[in-house]
Parts: structure tokens; C-alpha cells; sequence
């Protein structure tokens, strides 16, 4: 079982240069999940002990209101609040689709990190590279680029 | 072509006028308006100014009198650009019907004869025949330009803000004319020794009451020395497009940002810049008009975006467009400077703003 | 002399309400066929109001009707939403240059659209499936503000539909009921799946929008001299004359408004130049 899902997150191009070593290791945190369309499985405020490496399906990020202020695919990673105090998500995460992720153990991976520095910088290098991204398009969609015409 | 020189007495000016008048030309010429000499419609020799002349600094411009010479000043703040490239021209009519609408082309204008135009005159002018007969050719320029007869003047006197010499065109009027005039005045009269430019300018010399000149001969030389002795002003061309593309970030379109007022003087008074915006008027019987009017990249809406603004919002940026065009990106769009050296935008700038001044700046700086 | 400045009157055959607030119209052009290029654009007259630059968003295939896509921003344009079949607007064109249509064959083709960008890049589009067999991947990433603003819809929904064809959809603010992607569409143009080193990148959108589809582009290892993207600029007369659209050296009426990216990469990055 942890060596399929292994496979599962080595196939990600997030984690595709891991090393065989800190792959197993990243394994021993985490488990298969399935979402049903419409679960909602994050929930604004409670405890963020979990971070989710999207592998099918699309998830909605829901930071108020009901409107979806992004999707997060095969690929993408959601969650990262279990890095930081106080540990609380800070939005809602929503199946769109049925889903299929890599839940990664929050505490378990804190642990990890913490006691080899080395394979937690390789985790968290990750985990910056999303938030990144995530950045990036924030800031481009922050412009509203659409509003004027274009013709 | 044998070209011997021949002199037009002062008092044959008019014959001058009834001639061109009798091909059916309007005589567009200098007259003093508003304290400044201006390209107007002129009946005859009365018209043209009669003892002025002009003093010429960055942000001034002053007539006063003096003799008798009737082209003894340099350039006023208007070019024969304005009867070539009108400021305002109906690019055409349209009237509604039954579900559309049908358009009504303008008339083309009388043939004109331009009287008194300087080398920088014809140097604009050769620049604006690479703009509006190009690869795609403007109508209502080609028609003007076309039926035109041009009677060249040859400086005797620079004002301050001249600097021809530098860009190559001028003071001496070498091609790009019917019939040239030289001014001279002595104990012997007053007279124009006339040199012929063209087949058109000699079938009308043909008709006027020339007799040979002797002594004069050499007058149009002893003009143009005259007054080339008394420009001081010089562009730094020597790879001054390179430079100037190589300036864009200077910090010096800041520093005239903070003198310029964004008035679009020098645009208006510059006989090259060819800008235009178009604007739709209605009449209220229901005819509507697409009028093209001079623009200026000075005005702020020039670059208008819908949904972003103008694309050059700083008056840095669009001093920046202004200079750089004139005197880099003109020649990758022309093969040409846009600048011929007449000075006007120095004279005519409220904030004296000095484009050759802005020029060596920017081309220290890189 | 042909005048360059004056419009030909031509009437509209079919309207079609694309959003709240953009319209594509059809002109009838069976008298008189009106041959274009991918990517080029017409000065559009509406009478009494004015002139202004739209892209042609019809089949390059089909001389005997000329298609705009148009959105009602402005003091022209807005009226241009309640024109009905039978009105006529006067056309003068077609200008610029054109979609690397020749350029393109053999490569994967990645079309990225964003808002009325999309509707230049139509015509594009239509040229790629006509000829399907000369060129290997298409895929087509269409980014519009929200699921109600988006053109072409029953159009995109066939194109998802066919097997030789790649469609991303996604809309900057999403809706309860949108299920699709949310986000900006360089995020989608990074999970597109396309050989880098034998592709075509062709964009049309907001500047900001298309800076940042090259920046990703580029970053994915698309040579710059294989992005292709549409210019904006005011435009009063699109033959060169008017100065309007000046930017640098180009006109963007003549030299543009479609460029290879590789020259313009320096000229994009200086501010308001």
C-alpha cells in the first residue's frame, strides 16, 4: 500500500525529483483519499492538520461567501496552514468533482521536517513553489486585466 | 538644364501675382497678423510684409522694422505645412438613406502657388511627401501637392533659433523649387535676382518682365553665406538616432517633464508633424461630417486605451515620444530626420524649451 | 484615386447577442468578396458616431461575409449593440499583419485568449481546424473574467467536443454554478500538455494578461521567437497616416498589431512608450 502510493505522488511533477529516500519518508505521512462532488472537506477555522495533493477531479477553494476564488487540479497542492500557528484553515475546500488526493498528515510531516532539516527544506522548497504560483496568478487576477476591452 | 539668372525689379512683384492668378492659382503667402508673419492668402504684393523683420529666442518671438525688405525675416510660427496638410479637412460627407447611409467625397481645392518658401519650407515639405505619398498615398495631400507652384525665397538673415545648416537643410534653396528669389537692395534698387528650378518655373518666367542680371549673380550665394555666418545653433546628429533609442530610460524626460507644460506648441508650429485625429460632427439636418483635425502627442487622450488610459500618461513619456520620433524613429518610418532645423518649436515653446539643447543632453547621457 | 479614408457601406445579415455587453455581426459581402487574413482588423464606421479598429473574428474561408466581434464600451461601439439586420455600418480594411499561420505548420499550437481576445484569434482557430493535418497538438486556453462574459460559447462547447483538440476554460471569479476551472490562465497554460521546443504560442488579451502568458511560456521553454502576440493601440485612420498608434519605429496598424514576440520583447518592457 505505501509503496503505490509512492508511485501516486511521484507522479506529480511536484515531487517527480524527489529522492527515492525522501519520497518514502514523505509516504510515511500520507494516505489515499475520495472525496464525493459537493464535500465539503476543509473547513474554515478548524484545525489545518492535513495538506492534499490533488490527483484527479477539481477542488474549489471557497475564502468567503460562496463564490469559488480558485480550482485546484491534478497536481496542486492545498493546504499549507498546518505549517504555521495557530493551525486553522483559512478557507473552505470543496469538491466540485469527485476527487481523488494524497492527504499528507500535518503533524507527522511537522516531525519529519523538524527533526532532518535537509528533507524539511526539500518539503517546504515545495510547498514555497506553490505558494509561489499561487501568488503569482493572485497578483494578475488582483489587476482584473478583463474589465477593459480589447478589440 | 541652363538656368542664366535674371532679375524681377520690386515693382514687377505684382506681374508676379497676375500671373500665377491668371493659371488659376490661389497666392498663398507671408503677411504680418497678430504681431506675427503669417502663410496667408494674398491678393498681391501689398500683402506681403514691408520692412520687418523678426527677433527669434527660445520662448520669444517679436517683429520690428526696419528697411525695406519684404523677406528679410526667417520663419513665423505657421509653415506652408497648413495649406498642404490643412488643420482641419472633411474627409467626406455622409447623408442618410432609405436604410444606409451614401458618402460625398470633398471637392479638390484650386491650385495653389506657394510665395516665399525657405529652404526649411522645402525640406518640411520633402519630408511630408515621404509621409502622405508613401505607400499609401493620402488623397488631399497628393492633390495639393500635385497642382502646386512654389516660389522659393533665399535667407539673407538666420534668427537665433535657426539651425538648418546642421540638419542639411538649408539656408541656401538648392532643389524642390519653380522659381527662386533673392533679395537685393542698394543704391542700384530694389530687386530679385530669380533662378529657374523647374520646366513649370520656366514657362512662367517665360511671361514676367526679367532682364539679365550682371553684377547679381552671385547674390543668392552672398544671401545664403550671410546668413549661415549667423547661425550658431548646431544639432548633434553625429549618431544622434542611436543615441536617442539608447536614452529611453534617461532621467532627463523627467527633468523636461518638469518644464514642459504638455501645450502642444511645438507640435503645431513644426512644418513635419503630421498627426491627426478625426472628429464626426452632425448637422441638424441630419448630415454628418468625418472632419480630421491636426492631434498632437502631447494631449494625454492621443494614446487613449479603452479600459487602460493613455498608454503614455506622464508628460515625460510623451516629450520622450515627441523628440524621439522627430529625431530617431522618423528615420527607421522615413528614412529621414523629422527634423529640418526652422526652429519654430524653440521660439514657440511658453517654457523655452530648446530641442537642440534636449538633444545634446540625451545624447551625452548615452 | 481609391480614397483610403472613406468607408464602403455594408449591411448586416445576422446579429448575435454574445454577453450582456458584446455583439458579433455579420456583413454581407456576396456582392463584393472580402478577402483577410488571421488576425487582421477593419476600421468599422457606424454612421453619425464615428470609426473604430475591430479585429475580424469570421472565417478567413468565407469571402462572402465579413465578422466582428464587438463589445459596447465607447460612444460608437455601445449603439453598435442595437443594430439590427439590414443596418449598415461602412468597413475599410482589411489592415495589419496576421496570425503565423504558415510559420505555425507542423508544430503544437497553443492558442491562449483572453476576454474579446479571443475573438481575433477566431479566424485563427477556424484556420487550424480547416486544416487540421498541418499541424500536430492544438490546444486552445480561454480565460474570461466571469462564466457570463465568456464569447463563443456554444462554439467552445463543440470544440471541447472534438477528439483532435485540447480546450481549457477558465474564468477569473468563479459562480455557483461554474464547474470549471478558477484561475488565471497562464495557470492553465502551465498544466497544458505540449512539446515546448515544437510549439507556436499565439496570444491575444489584455497586455498585462499576455506578459505573463509569455513570461510562462518562456519559462515552459517555448523559444521566444515562436510567441506571437496582438498589439493594442489607439487607432484614428490605420493606414499609417494619423501617428496614433505609433509605438517606437511601428505603427502598430502596419507593423502590428500582430508581432513575433523575439521583436518586441525589449520595446514590451519599457513604460508607456
Amino acid at each position: 500500500m505505501t509503496e503505490g502510493l509512492e508511485a501516486l505522488i511521484r507522479r506529480q511533477p511536484l515531487f517527480d525529483d524527489l529522492s527515492e529516500a525522501d519520497l518514502k519518508h514523505l509516504a510515511g505521512c500520507a494516505r489515499n483519499v475520495k472525496f464525493d462532488a459537493g464535500e465539503i472537506f476543509v473547513r474554515h477555522g478548524e484545525e489545518a492538520d492535513r495538506s492534499f495533493l490533488v490527483r484527479a477531479g477539481r477542488v474549489g477553494l471557497v475564502v468567503h461567501g460562496r463564490d469559488i476564488a480558485e480550482t485546484a487540479e491534478e497536481g496542486d497542492l492545498v493546504g499549507w496552514s498546518w505549517l504555521f500557528p495557530p493551525y486553522r484553515w483559512h478557507f473552505d475546500a470543496k469538491a466540485l468533482t469527485a476527487v481523488r488526493a494524497i492527504e499528507l498528515d500535518g503533524a507527522c510531516l511537522r516531525a519529519k521536517c523538524e527533526s532532518d532539516p535537509r528533507f524539511g527544506f526539500e518539503i517546504a522548497k515545495r510547498f514555497l513553489y506553490q505558494a509561489h504560483r499561487r501568488l503569482e496568478h493572485t497578483r494578475l487576477r488582483a489587476m482584473d486585466v478583463y474589465k477593459g476591452p480589447l478589440t | 538644364m541652363h538656368n542664366p539668372r535674371t532679375i524681377l525689379s520690386h515693382s514687377d512683384l505684382g506681374t508676379l501675382f497676375a500671373t500665377l492668378h491668371a493659371e488659376g492659382r490661389h497666392t498663398i503667402g507671408p503677411t504680418v497678423r497678430d504681431g506675427a508673419i503669417v502663410y496667408d492668402r494674398l491678393i498681391g504684393p501689398d500683402d506681403l510684409p514691408t520692412g520687418v523683420v523678426d527677433e527669434q529666442a527660445p520662448g520669444r518671438y517679436r517683429l520690428r522694422h526696419e528697411g525695406t525688405r519684404r523677406f528679410s525675416w526667417s520663419v513665423g510660427p505657421q509653415s506652408f505645412k497648413r495649406w498642404l496638410h490643412p488643420p482641419e479637412l472633411r474627409l467626406f460627407r455622409a447623408t442618410r438613406t432609405e436604410r444606409g447611409f451614401a458618402v460625398e467625397k470633398p471637392e479638390a481645392p484650386p491650385p495653389l502657388a506657394l510665395i516665399g518658401a525657405r529652404a526649411c519650407e522645402l525640406a518640411a515639405m520633402a519630408i511630408q511627401d515621404r509621409v502622405f505619398l508613401g505607400d499609401v498615398v493620402d488623397p488631399h495631400y497628393a492633390s495639393r501637392r500635385r497642382d502646386l507652384f512654389i516660389v522659393a525665397v533665399q535667407c539673407d538673415r538666420a534668427a537665433s533659433t535657426c539651425f538648418c545648416p546642421s540638419m542639411g537643410s538649408g539656408p541656401r534653396v538648392s532643389r524642390g523649387y519653380d522659381l527662386s528669389l533673392t533679395e537685393v537692395v542698394d543704391e542700384a534698387g530694389h530687386r530679385f535676382v530669380v533662378e529657374i528650378g523647374s520646366e513649370a518655373g520656366r514657362a512662367l518666367a517665360a511671361k514676367l518682365p526679367l532682364h539679365a542680371a550682371t553684377t547679381d549673380a552671385d547674390a543668392p550665394e552672398r544671401a545664403s553665406a550671410e546668413a549661415e555666418a549667423q547661425i550658431a545653433r548646431r544639432m548633434p546628429t553625429d549618431g544622434l538616432r542611436e543615441k536617442l533609442l539608447g536614452a529611453v530610460a534617461s532621467s532627463n524626460w523627467d527633468d523636461v517633464a518638469s518644464r514642459c507644460i504638455g501645450c502642444a506648441n511645438c507640435t503645431l508650429v513644426c512644418p513635419t508633424c503630421f498627426c491627426t485625429t478625426v472628429d464626426d460632427v452632425t448637422t441638424l439636418d441630419g448630415t454628418h461630417e468625418r472632419v480630421r483635425r491636426w492631434d498632437s502627442c502631447f494631449h494625454p487622450d492621443f494614446s487613449y486605451l479603452h479600459g487602460a488610459g493613455p498608454v503614455r500618461s506622464s508628460v515625460g513619456a510623451r516629450y520622450r515620444q515627441w523628440l524621439t520620433h522627430k529625431l530617431a524613429t522618423w528615420h527607421d518610418q522615413f528614412g529621414t530626420s523629422g527634423c529640418v532645423g526652422c526652429g519654430r518649436c524653440v521660439a514657440w515653446c511658453p517654457a523655452g524649451i530648446d530641442i537642440v539643447a534636449e538633444a545634446e543632453r540625451l545624447a551625452e547621457d548615452a | 484615386m481609391n480614397d483610403p479614408w472613406v468607408p464602403t457601406p455594408m449591411t448586416v445579415r445576422e446579429v448575435v447577442r454574445e454577453t450582456a455587453d458584446t455583439v458579433t455581426l455579420t456583413l454581407d459581402t456576396s456582392a463584393s468578396p472580402f478577402a483577410f487574413a488571421p488576425g487582421q482588423f477593419n476600421m468599422v464606421y457606424l454612421f453619425g458616431q464615428g470609426e473604430v479598429p475591430i479585429s475580424i473574428s469570421g472565417h478567413a474561408d468565407r469571402p462572402d461575409e465579413l465578422v466582428h466581434t464587438i463589445r459596447g464600451v465607447g460612444p460608437v461601439t455601445r449603439p453598435m449593440l442595437d443594430l439590427v439586420p439590414g443596418d449598415v455600418l461602412g468597413i475599410r480594411g482589411p489592415f495589419g499583419t496576421a496570425w503565423p499561420v504558415e510559420e505555425a505548420r507542423g508544430t503544437d499550437v497553443i492558442v491562449v485568449a483572453g476576454g474579446i481576445g479571443l475573438a481575433p484569434l477566431r479566424p485563427m482557430i477556424y484556420h487550424l481546424l480547416a486544416n487540421r493535418r498541418d499541424y500536430a497538438r492544438i490546444v486552445l486556453i480561454y480565460g474570461a473574467r466571469q462564466p457570463d462574459q465568456m464569447l463563443f460559447v456554444d462554439e467552445l462547447h463543440h470544440w471541447r467536443g472534438r477528439f483532435d483538440l485540447t480546450v481549457e476554460v477558465t474564468v477569473d471569479q468563479g459562480t455557483e454554478d461554474w464547474f470549471g476551472p478558477v484561475g488565471v490562465v497562464t495557470r492553465s497554460l502551465a498544466r497544458a500538455r505540449f512539446d515546448a521546443d515544437d510549439a507556436t504560442v499565439v496570444t491575444c488579451g489584455p497586455e498585462v494578461m499576455m506578459r505573463f502568458v509569455v513570461h510562462e511560456a518562456v519559462r515552459m521553454g517555448v523559444p521566444q521567437d515562436r510567441i506571437w502576440a496582438s498589439m493594442e493601440r489607439n487607432m484614428k485612420c490605420a493606414i499609417g497616416l494619423c501617428g496614433h498608434c505609433q509605438w517606437g519605429p511601428d505603427f502598430v496598424c502596419k507593423q502590428g498589431p500582430v508581432y513575433r514576440w523575439d521583436h518586441i520583447a525589449h520595446r514590451f518592457a519599457e513604460k508607456e512608450l
